[in-house]
């Protein structure tokens, strides 16, 4: 059988978190009732006129510098015109042949090694309305419309068609995801619709040059079904092209439930948008002092902050990718070790229990119940011998809880580690006069005995006894 | 003379000497409306009450011993594709024939700084889309002068009030010629400003890189007055100008000796009136005679003005009318299937042909295949017009021609051919392709229509071109004569 090979670009859609909206100054602020984050300019009255939101441009260099691109020098916007009722003008203002960033890059890494992806290219926009129906776009009676989002700033960025597989493609956006999150001007959340991603993708026969024919996939509305979308696309594909027939240019949407993707417009209904300069808009001149004064602004970033973690924490790779993928996971882990300073032990905890109990109750790490000061506080605690390693887990899942801190927490559930020789002396004695056979057992050699009878002394103390002593307690007593 | 036919000047004299009242002014003023408003259609929205308010808080001022500026109590007409907040803004048509913005346009806000009296809003071609006032969706205003012929358009109403003393001034837009083509016709001062000297914001787009508001008056030292007031620098409006405004009144100096003036030989070629042209050779040997040097030059791509204008200004127009969808306001065609069905029953119903024939005019322009040939190629041209006037600018002060090659033509005269229509506006439409300012004056008569003079000048020249009107008004009695009513 043909070995076929997927070729895919990304088109992003972030929504920027300025204050107010691209061209005008209504509120950008989520969730409000419907209409009223709204005003003249961006329902697009008669007679009104944009203007551009300098903040946007700042936000848009920014990001693109963080992600390698060229900086324009001269650049404007344009009208991308088709009707549609979510769209007060009837046209988008957006940027055509002059975008704000040109090529551009970020990498990637995969099975140990580096990529780098191209990005073609990285302009502003504004966003759409909503439209509201009554059960499906197709049956409803009527539909309703809500401006709020109408002019909130978008960033669209292009990738190049540099991503091989529906995971790199995964890995890609969750790479950018996290560049933009350090950059703080998008909190770019999928779900809420602040990240948006559409896919081109293609099949070609391994060692071809020549890109197939290509489909745009869109509604893709997580990490895990962008993955399953494109898997599912090239596999169709695939088949098509096995079956001798021909792939159709042709935007798809994805359909979460039937796991499945389905036509939307051939090529022959693709709209043709007019694009023409924004007459009401001035031509854009990008001053490179100014650009210089936004790249200052630019924070240390994942890879460079990997990178760091490696060299300044002795960190295994890894690690440090899992600790510097979000900002604020990185804010956190370098918050405790200004109180606690070994930072292989932070790190397994930020990616073991911490990163677990984050996950099952759905939070960020910026939502965290422990404070930085307080994980390092538990971890100071155990490192004293106040408590074991067992019991810190325990209270560990109990600071999560309260927010308490893991003092409190110790003093008031009587936690303290058992050290004392004399009194755990005591219940090594009565656990080897309870359990003679385990005792001959390891007597005779069988290590697994050892750990039954310090099991024993475990639960006579509730697991307080301080378990290296126990140990060295029962080779004394059973071997000497 | 008629309180009504006072200019602002003359009555702001009037009014701080208290010799008349505010209240007395527009008494007057809406008198007049009342007995030839009727013929001559000028407005479609009377704002009576709001005007009255403003002139007795103006006496109020005045009676108070308080300053007043220039314009205050004065009663100004406003071109009804200007938002007034809360007054009905229909720029015409039918497509939004109940719009009453909740914003006013910046240059209504200025005006109200100046404690105007806003009289109402004329009427127009909607959208301001022609060149008679006959493309309005509602009525045809009629000339003054000769009812039987059109006001010129597309702010026949503005410039028909200021002509028939419905109005002391007035406010109007101009895209090809709209401002100074019925200034001509109705024997008013009219000026389009450089582009982005006046605020655009609240303007009702039509071809917004080529838009620009401006006044219509009945004497030069108005218009002066009325630039003093909307001109300047505004947030709203990105393609408005920072430049600093000069104080117009200072510009009113009688005296134009050594001003070099250009006259454009292309302006003087085919299709002009015999007549026409023998006013304005008349009205050159009186700047001749004021001491002005002038010369012949050319502009070589001027006859290519009216293609390129009517590819820009249909392409933007399609653009900017696509809002214009039932959706959010306005008209709404009753029993659509769908939306699709509700876009194309409002728009086919609510636009008239005119707007209709440019729409699909500039939809064809900008569509893919099509737009380098057709838009592309039209703004290269537009850079070589504008490129003429720089270099004509480099030897002369001023440029001359006139107005339009005709006096007004009478109703349904050109509504059967639009391309003889869209000709009337010839001489006018280089100057917003230039963004330079154009003022026109009257300058006589054929067969009892007036006939305008257009000067032109560098960006942001008003100064000169008010200076050179000035000095030709002040050796003419044009402006002193009146339609009768």
């Amino acid at each position: 059988m043909t070995q076929y090979e997927t070729v895919i670009g990304l088109e992003v859609h972030l929504e920027l978190k300025t204050d107010s909206k691209i061209f005008c100054s209504s509120s950008t602020s989520f969730g409000g009732k419907p209409n009223t984050h709204v005003c003249p300019v961006c329902l697009g009255l008669p007679g009104v006129l944009p203007v551009v939101n300098k903040k946007v441009v700042e936000d848009a260099i920014l990001v693109s510098l963080a992600l390698n691109c060229r900086i324009a020098g001269f650049s404007k916007f344009d009208r991308k015109n088709y009707y549609y009722p979510d769209m007060p003008k009837n046209y988008q203002i957006s940027q055509y042949d002059l975008p704000i960033a040109l090529n551009g890059h970020l990498e990637i890494e995969l099975g140990g090694e580096l990529k780098k992806i191209g990005i073609t290219r990285l302009h502003m926009e504004e966003d759409t309305g909503k439209l509201l129906h009554q059960g499906t776009i197709t049956t409803t009676p009527f539909s309703l419309v809500d401006y709020n989002r109408a002019g909130v700033p978008l960033l669209e960025i292009v990738s190049e068609p540099d991503l091989r597989s529906p995971e790199e493609a995964r890995i890609y956006l969750e790479k950018l995801k996290s560049i933009i999150q350090y950059t703080g001007v998008s909190d770019c959340r999928m779900e809420e619709g602040s990240l948006r991603c559409d896919a081109n993708v293609s099949v070609r026969q391994f060692g071809k040059e020549e890109f197939g024919t290509k489909t745009e996939i869109k509604n893709m509305n997580s990490f895990r079904s962008l993955q399953k979308a494109l898997t599912y696309e090239a596999s169709r594909q695939i088949d098509v092209l096995e079956e001798g027939g021909r792939i159709v240019q042709e935007t798809r949407t994805w359909d979460e439930g039937q796991g499945i993707t389905l036509p939307m417009r051939s090529k022959e209904e693709a709209h043709d948008y007019r694009y023409f300069p924004e007459p009401d808009l001035v031509p854009m001149i990008i001053e490179r002092e100014w650009v210089e004064s936004i790249r200052n602004r630019l924070p240390e970033l994942p890879d460079a902050r990997r990178e760091r973690y490696v060299r300044d924490y002795s960190l295994p790779v890894y690690d440090a990718g899992v600790l510097t993928s979000t900002k604020e996971m990185a804010d956190y882990f370098e918050a405790c070790l200004n109180a606690y300073s070994s930072p292989k032990t932070v790190g397994n905890w930020i990616m073991g229990d911490l990163s677990r109990l984050l996950n099952a109750n759905n939070l960020e790490i910026n939502e965290c119940p422990v404070s930085p000061v307080n994980l390092a506080s538990l971890l100071k605690t155990l490192d004293e011998g106040t408590i074991s390693g067992k019991i810190a887990k325990v209270v560990f899942e109990d600071m999560f809880a309260t927010g308490k801190d893991a003092g409190t927490i110790i003093k008031e559930k009587g936690l303290i580690q058992i050290s004392d020789e004399g009194s755990l002396s005591a219940i090594v004695e009565e656990v080897i006069a309870g359990n003679p056979k385990s005792v001959s057992d390891y007597r005779s050699g069988k290590d697994k005995a050892l750990g039954f009878l310090v099991g024993q002394v475990m639960k006579a103390t509730k697991g307080k006894a301080n378990p290296e002593l126990v140990n060295k307690l029962f080779k004394e007593k059973i071997l000497n | 003379m008629s309180l009504y036919y006072l200019t602002a000047h003359e009555l702001h004299d009037l009014l701080i000497k208290k010799e008349i009242s505010a209240v007395e002014i527009n008494k007057a003023v809406f008198d007049r409306i009342g007995s030839v408003e009727d013929s001559v259609k000028a407005y479609l929205t009377l704002t009576r009450e709001q005007a009255m308010k403003t002139a007795l808080e103006v006496d109020d001022l005045i009676g108070a011993g308080r300053p007043i500026p220039p314009l205050a109590g004065i009663p100004i007409a406003i071109k009804d594709n200007i938002c007034a907040e809360g007054v009905r803004t229909t720029a015409a048509s039918k497509i939004i024939y109940n719009f009453i913005p909740p914003y006013d346009a910046t240059v209504v806000k200025k005006l109200a700084d100046q404690q105007i009296a806003m009289t109402g809003k004329t009427n127009l071609d909607e959208f301001a889309m022609g060149s008679s006032t006959e493309n309005s969706g509602f009525f045809a205003t009629h000339n003054p002068w000769n009812l039987g012929c059109v006001p010129g358009g597309s702010s026949g109403g503005s410039a028909a009030a200021v002509a028939a003393g419905e109005a002391v001034c007035a406010v109007g837009s101009d895209t090809g010629g709209s401002i100074r083509q019925p200034a001509a016709f109705c024997g008013v001062v009219g000026i389009k400003p450089t582009y982005g000297a006046v605020s655009r914001y609240g303007l009702i787009a039509f071809a917004s890189s080529l838009d620009q508001i401006g006044p219509f008056t009945r004497d030069v030292t108005d218009c002066a007055l009325m630039l003093n007031a909307i001109c300047g620098h505004d947030p709203l409006d990105a393609t408005s100008s920072t430049y600093e405004v000069p104080d117009f009144r200072r510009c009113l100096v009688h005296d134009i000796k050594g001003l070099k003036i250009g006259v454009p030989r292309e302006y003087l070629s085919e299709g002009i009136d015999a007549e026409v042209r023998q006013v304005f050779e008349k009205a050159m040997s009186q700047f001749e005679l004021n001491g002005a040097k002038m010369e012949e030059t050319s502009l070589p791509h001027l006859g290519y003005s009216l293609p390129v204008y009517y590819l820009i200004a249909p392409a933007e127009a399609s653009s900017n009318l696509a809002r214009y969808d039932g959706v959010r306001y306005g008209f709404r065609s009753e029993g659509a299937q769908d939306v699709v069905d509700m876009f194309m029953k409002t728009r086919s119903q609510g636009f008239g042909a005119e707007v209709k024939r440019r729409i699909m005019l500039g939809t064809y322009v900008l569509s893919a295949g099509y737009y380098d040939a057709y838009y592309l190629k039209a703004l290269k041209v537009r850079t070589l017009i504008k490129e003429d006037f720089n270099n004509a600018f480099e030897k002369f002060d001023i440029l001359l021609s006139p107005t339009t090659p005709s006096p007004a033509f009478r109703f349904g005269e050109k509504t059967g051919d639009p391309l003889t229509m869209y000709l009337s506006d010839v001489f006018t439409i280089a100057v917003n392709l230039a963004g330079i300012p154009g003022l026109s004056i009257p300058c006589g008569f054929v067969n009892g229509l007036p006939v305008g003079l257009q000067l032109m000048g560098r960006p942001f020249s008003e100064g000169k071109l008010l200076q050179a009107a000035y000095t030709f008004e002040q050796s003419t009695d044009h402006h002193k004569k009146h339609p009768e009513l």
